[in-house]
């Protein structure tokens, strides 16, 4: 198998770890959203939590991201 | 036909004014001049926007005051009144960082905080900073932090090398995830743009996602800004106060 060809399989390979990003970032916002229904009034004040654990999630997908380009382009 | 354009083309580094010291190249190049031009007009906005100084504020100085008041407000939050001697810094970082990502958005400019090198530059400083703050308030006392109270000890040895490992990381991965965050927006950005040439007329399809895309990588811009100083305070917070 010529270098090229890995690089392909390698880079869409990689792109899996994506997944776990959708599970993290629909869990954070889906609690979010359950806890809004019991307490809105709280909701406003856990906001920013929110954001920064959805940035953080994020983070992780973009790590893998990271990797199939570096496999990609590298 | 026209040459094959990567969409990693607009990340390339070029040498504006060719500097050589001592054999190091010291070029000024176009990322030297994106940062210029962050902190040109991140001085600007703050110099000009309280120049008036009214006890009402008018639209630029509610801007900078707001600004102001975020960030101390998230300062006060996580690390408490101690945390005003760090609020220089804190905003400082946040206002670069901020302005960074968003002069990148602008079509043709070069993102600053896209490199590797320019976030780890500023996160292994943070790291380095903030271990050296813990050593300095707390002497050897500092390594309790990586044993957290009420663990059993025959967890120990099992926790605090687990401990180190998560804490040695925090530079990689706060500086991994600001410049992931914006190569990849950006990334997409050229490759929708690509399909956009490439499918003529009914590239108005990508054209729109382009437009929602823009929308999205603002957002971005802000959120990594703000999470860079949210884990900035944290990690501050960590130092001063040992507890997990």
């Amino acid at each position: 198998m010529d270098v090229e060809a890995a690089k392909l399989i390698g880079a869409g390979l990689a792109t899996i770890g994506v997944a776990g990003a959708g599970v993290g970032i629909g869990t954070i916002f889906g609690e979010y959203v359950a806890g809004g229904f019991r307490n809105p009034a709280a909701a406003p004040k856990v906001f920013g939590n929110v954001l920064l654990g959805f940035a953080l999630v994020e983070a992780v997908a973009l790590y893998a991201l990271v990797m199939a380009f570096l496999i990609l382009f590298g | 036909m026209a040459a094959e354009h990567s969409p990693l083309e607009q990340f390339a580094i070029t040498r504006l004014v060719e500097l050589k010291v001592g054999g190091v190249d010291v070029s000024f190049t176009n990322s030297s001049a994106m940062m210029v031009a962050v902190i040109v007009l991140v001085t600007l906005f703050m110099a000009l926007s309280m120049r008036h100084n009214a006890m009402v504020p008018g639209r630029w100085q509610l801007a900078a005051e707001l600004s102001y008041e975020f960030i101390a407000k998230t300062v006060r939050d996580t690390i408490g009144t101690e945390g005003k001697r760090f609020f220089p810094f804190v905003f400082t970082l946040f206002m670069f960082v901020l302005f960074s990502n968003v002069l990148g958005l602008i079509p043709h400019s070069f993102t600053v905080t896209s490199h590797i090198i320019v976030t780890f530059a500023l996160a292994s400083f943070i790291f380095l900073s903030v271990t050296l703050l813990g050593f300095m308030r707390h002497g050897l006392k500092f390594l309790t932090f990586f044993l957290p109270p009420g663990v059993p000890m025959f967890l120990a040895p099992l926790l605090v090398p687990i401990e180190l490992i998560s804490y040695l990381s925090r530079p990689v991965s706060l500086s991994v995830r600001l410049a992931a965050n914006m190569l990849a927006g950006h990334t997409m950005l050229a490759v929708f743009a690509g399909f956009v040439v490439a499918l003529g007329l009914f590239g108005v399809a990508p054209f729109i996602f382009i437009i929602l895309l823009y929308g999205l990588e603002t957002l971005v811009a802000f959120l990594q800004a703000y999470v860079f100083a949210v884990l900035t305070c944290i990690y501050i917070n960590d130092s001063i106060h040992l507890h997990h």
